[in-house]
């Protein structure tokens, strides 16, 4: 900081002018470079609003170090004039001085000294004129004195060429009084203090502003994962919705259950090798529920429930396979038919949010395990209007409003809908999710009333996350290979907004 | 889902319309279908082979359409095109008949031998006749073949078809089971003969056939059909004989289907002939055949069968959530090929089925298809009157709050896999595989899926390596479910819900980890003690540091370990920095 003395002397200054001046006004002033000024005016200005300056630049002219020169002991050409004695000079000893050969032809010029080359003892130097008026000096001066307005350009150009003067910019301030101004310096503080706070000596201090463009210091705090904040989401929606939670915790799972209790026949190319990873250890599940095992058993083979069936040699050895779910279908399956076993019916709303495992090709979309979003209502009399009702309510909270179905197949569902939704970006309906109505075939062996419909659709985890969350590589999202730094960065979840 | 790929101009002057691409889109949503792609062949090989392999490659714009799954009836043009024009009701659903040989003669006879029963025990034949071929019919015949090969067929392991050339052979015919030396012809586009044991070899490099091959190579017995000359038919299900090859020119078509599921060979023939006999001099007219089976049963081919179902208009509304009367249902139907007539009594409707139709099976079929020809966007949307209550899980209740309160702790949710390598969850934790009770997988692709994750903790680990220009120290957790082998369980196996957390940075931070778990504790409510509380005491483990290890005991029961990794995990996960961890199953505290 520069010294209070001058501060105080530069705000004295101040306080007797009004409307402000310029800094390089205040320089001339108090006789100090301007420069130093400069410094002041900084430090007056981070004590807040004690002054306020506005920068602004102005061209003014200088004097060259050797137009300086010219100034203080006269031009060459004036040198060598009066250097010369009126019994003339040799001319090897005139070019000799320092300002001989510019002052000599400049003198030559003006016509103040003539040139006797005939001279015995060599070319000899006369003066032609008894006094000169040395012009380009007073003019310097004039420079000098901070009068260079009363030169004409032409001439201030002139001396420029001749690299006497030179056109400089200056930036300097326009300095006013500030909000808080005040002639003395108060020391300004960084941070209130413990100390102050009892003291009261707050009151009294000037504190540094603080500058308000910088970022802060991140908190020390741990993160919840983007894929599980909007699972918290889907999870809330169906919360509000009144559908309860099923029990997913349970990865591996028969084809029993899996496919065969879905109406999924054992030739369907889900149950391929390729599709759907199998258990070796512990490759075959055990204890069905009997009765109902005949009964899919039945309706697969040879039909029944107002079925035609599939008509194949249905094996049991097929459906005891073990293997990693490939939907929460299957759990979905394992509810109904506890629900079936109840001694009256009771319709009910399901829902789930869990891993389910593929044995596809990877590629930047898709992984081996996924988390599925499932809805299920069972109830007397539900329509396919109700399914289309339930979705739109649903994805409403998704801030989804447009929608529209198309009909698909899925072996147990009929009807089948594919939700398509309205991409405002793209421009064009992009599909968000499945549903349908349960075949009778998978729900009436089971043991649920005949007039009882169950609705259902569901959706991946990971596509709404990857829109919300701008990630295109699904391992950036999932998977140990994820970007930490992407964890820490992610906004909170609101699907709707 | 099956993709059909139709020259978009032959298809619109087949259904007698041109269609913007924005028309015939929304014409396949609302049936149904998905206009997939615009493309041509051209197009095509410059995006897969390069532009210069498709310079003077057709530019005819192509179709891609797509097809539900159980829908074997749009498989092709023909069968696109009367779908649609019957649903836009531009045409009546044409009726498919079975009809004698037309002068009086016998029918054509396929014997079955009783070898084929170890192998492919099924058969099912008809003849096609007067039939007229032009380059694209013949294509599409032939394409057809290939997408019910793909679909209905299962990759010929279910059923296979032959097409012949009648004319240039002679029933009956035999289809019997011969061994692979025995059988020997010349196959399809081959210049010579080859035994069936030569062509297996052969046909080992060859890009299309020898994804067949497994489904007769290990058997003692080939399938094979003979004519009553002894000139092969096929070698179901690679390959046919060349000597009955169909051709642009051919008349008379014998069409074959061996199977090893009898129902879907019907329903292949049927496909086949339903298609394609448009083209017959009369059109929709098929020549039955004989099947005689081994035991001397007879049957007549293609079965063409029509069935009839009856149900209310009732039903249909009400499962629809539309109010229409019995006349326009059956209206409805009629234009989904399902040829519908209100009975008189009551609101009735009988609806006939056709052999198109083999996806329908149920009621719930008919009333789908009622509600596809209403328009599923047509039907007022309601809410379901249905009143319950939500319930959470209580164990995904508890994790969600455990989650919450450990990221206010400081640690940072991961999320692994729950499939990984053999390696990871024992070798790198130095267990030996047999203590871990891992469940394993039969058919991994790669290693990282080879079995279900017995701990969090290699997750955790490998997600700090992937994340090791991220500044220290790094403090990670994931509360998810490992699977472990449980003999009590109807799968042998169950999943249990843990928590794990690691703390990774120049100092090994037992404190840190030893903290959470106190912090973890008090969030559970559960105070330190010996009895009733939990407790900590110095326990050996080959993952971790000896003598930096310590047993979790919460009301006398053990829930986990915690401490400092052992140097040699630390390195087996690419890692640098020492490492602290806990890993404890939340169960107990539901």
């Amino acid at each position: 900081m520069a010294d209070t003395g001058l501060l105080e002397s530069l705000l004295r200054l101040l306080e007797k002018v009004d409307g402000g001046t310029d800094s390089q006004d205040v320089a001339a002033d108090l006789g100090v470079d301007h420069q130093v000024i400069v410094g002041a005016v900084k430090s007056l200005q981070a004590l807040g609003e004690v002054i306020s300056a506005e920068q602004k630049s102005s061209k003014h002219w200088e004097l060259t170090g050797e137009g300086r020169e010219i100034a203080e002991q006269g031009s060459h050409e004036a040198r060598v004039f009066n250097a010369i004695p009126d019994e003339g000079l040799p001319q090897n000893q005139l070019m000799k001085m320092p300002s001989g050969k510019v002052g000599f032809s400049k003198a030559m010029s003006n016509k103040w000294i003539r040139l006797d080359k005939a001279h015995e003892g060599g070319p000899r130097v006369f003066k032609t004129v008894e006094t000169i008026e040395d012009a380009v000096r007073d003019k310097l001066q004039l420079v000098q004195k901070g009068q260079s307005a009363k030169l004409e350009d032409k001439e201030k150009n002139e001396l420029k060429k001749r690299k006497l003067l030179s056109e400089v910019t200056v930036k300097s301030y326009w300095i006013t009084k500030g909000s808080s101004f005040s002639t003395t310096i108060t020391k300004q503080e960084t941070e209130l203090t413990p100390e102050m706070i009892a003291s009261g000596s707050w009151k009294e201090k000037k504190f540094k502003p603080y500058n308000f463009e910088a970022m802060g210091v991140a908190p020390d705090c741990g993160h919840l994962h983007p894929l599980m904040k909007v699972r918290t989401q889907f999870r809330q929606i169906f919360l509000e919705m009144g559908f309860t939670e099923m029990p997913t915790n349970n990865f591996i799972e028969s084809s029993f259950w899996n496919f065969d209790s879905l109406f999924q026949p054992q030739q369907h190319p889900a149950r391929d090798q390729h599709d759907t990873f199998f258990i070796s250890d512990p490759a075959l599940a055990q204890q069905f529920p009997q009765d109902y095992l005949e009964r899919v058993k039945k309706v697969h083979s040879e039909g029944g429930y107002g079925s035609q069936g599939y008509k194949y040699d249905w094996k049991i050895e097929e459906a005891q396979k073990n293997l990693l779910r490939t939907h929460t279908t299957a759990v979905s399956a394992r509810m109904l038919y506890k629900l079936a076993q109840q001694e009256k019916f009771t319709p009910v709303k399901y829902f789930s949010i869990d891993r389910v495992f593929r044995n596809e090709t990877l590629d930047a979309t898709h992984l081996a395990e996924f988390h599925q979003i499932e809805g299920v209502v069972a109830d007397y009399g539900l329509t396919l209007g109700n399914l289309m009702g339930i979705l739109h309510q649903f994805f409403t909270k998704l801030g989804i409003t447009k929608l529209r179905f198309k009909p698909a197949y899925n072996p147990y569902t009929e009807p089948s809908m594919e939700v398509f939704s309205y991409h405002e970006g793209l421009k064009k309906w992009v599909e968000v999710g499945n549903s349908g109505v349960f075949r009778p075939e998978m729900l009436l062996p089971m043991g649920l009333p005949e007039g009882v419909s169950v609705i259902a659709w569901g959706l991946s985890l990971e596509r709404p996350t990857m829109i919300k969350y701008g990630i295109n590589n699904i391992r950036e999202l999932v998977g140990h290979k994820v970007n930490l730094q992407m964890v820490y960065d992610s906004p909170i979840c609101r699907l709707d907004s | 889902m099956p993709t059909v790929s139709v020259k978009r101009d032959l298809l619109f002057e087949a259904l007698g319309q041109k269609y913007t691409d924005e028309e015939f889109d929304e014409l396949c949503f609302e049936f149904g279908l998905e206009l997939d792609e615009i493309t041509s062949e051209k197009e095509i090989l410059s995006r897969e082979q390069g532009d210069e392999k498709a310079e003077g490659a057709s530019d005819v714009v192509l179709y891609k359409i797509d097809v539900p799954a159980n829908r074997y009836d749009l498989l092709c043009l023909e069968g696109l095109v009367r779908g649609l024009q019957v649903f836009k009701e531009k045409l009546e659903a044409p009726r498919y008949r079975r009809v004698s040989p037309a002068d009086g003669g016998e029918p054509q006879r396929l014997l079955i031998t009783e070898e084929t029963a170890s192998v492919r025990p099924h058969a099912v034949a008809a003849v096609l006749r007067n039939i007229s071929f032009t380059q694209e019919r013949y294509e599409s015949f032939i394409e057809l073949q290939e997408k019910l090969h793909q679909n209905v067929c299962r990759k010929r392991t279910l059923v296979a078809i032959g097409t012949h050339d009648l004319d240039t052979i002679s029933g009956p015919f035999t289809y019997t089971a011969k061994p692979p030396g025995e059988i020997r012809f010349k196959p399809l586009n081959q210049s010579k003969e080859y035994t069936a044991a030569e062509l297996m070899s052969l046909y080992k490099t060859d890009s299309h056939l020898r994804h067949y091959l497994h489904i007769i190579e290990n058997e003692p017995l080939y399938p094979v059909i003979y004519d009553s000359n002894g000139v092969v038919l096929s070698m179901p299900p690679i390959i046919n004989g060349d000597h009955s090859k169909i051709s642009l020119k051919t008349k008379n078509i014998f069409i074959e289907c061996t199977a090893t599921d009898l129902t879907k060979a019907k329903i292949t023939l049927d496909m086949v002939v339903t298609l394609f006999s448009e083209y017959c001099n009369e059109p929709f007219t098929v020549e039955e055949a004989e099947v005689v089976y081994p035991d001397g049963k007879l049957c007549l081919y293609p079965e063409l069968a029509y069935r009839t179902e009856t149900l209310s208009g009732d039903f249909i509304n009400k499962r629809v959530g539309i109010n229409e009367s019995a006349e326009s249902i059956a209206q409805l139907l009629t234009r989904m090929c399902l040829r519908s007539e209100v009975s008189g009594e009551g609101d009735l409707i009988q609806v006939e089925i056709p052999p198109t139709r083999a996806d329908v099976i149920h009621a719930c079929d008919i009333m789908e298809d009622a509600a596809i020809a209403y328009g599923f966007n047509n039907i007022v949307r309601s809410t379901p009157r249905t009143y319950t209550v939500a319930n959470q899980l209580p164990l995904n209740k508890l994790s969600e709050l455990l989650r919450q309160d450990l990221a206010a702790a400081g640690f940072t949710e991961a999320l692994t896999f729950a499939l990984c390598s053999q390696e990871d969850i024992a070798d790198k934790l130095r267990k030996n595989i047999t203590e871990t009770r891992a469940v394993h997988i039969s058919n991994p692709k790669t290693a990282e899926f080879q079995v279900a994750r017995t701990s969090l903790l290699p997750g955790l680990l490998k997600t700090i390596a992937a994340n090791r220009k991220m500044p220290l120290p790094l403090k990670l957790f994931e509360i998810s479910d490992v699977v472990l082998k449980d003999e009590t369980k109807d799968v042998g196996a169950r999943n249990n819900r843990r928590l794990c957390a690691v703390y990774y940075n120049k100092s090994p931070g037992f404190e840190v980890i030893h903290g959470l778990l106190d912090r973890v504790m008090q969030l559970l409510d559960v105070k330190p003690g010996r009895d009733q509380g939990y407790h900590i005491q110095a326990a050996e483990d080959s993952t971790f540091f000896p003598g930096r290890c310590a047993e979790i005991f919460s009301c006398g029961k053990s829930i986990g370990h915690l401490g400092v990794l052992h140097p040699d995990v630390i390195s087996r996960f690419e890692l640098t920095m020492p490492c602290s961890a806990i890993d404890i199953d939340i169960e107990p505290f539901l």
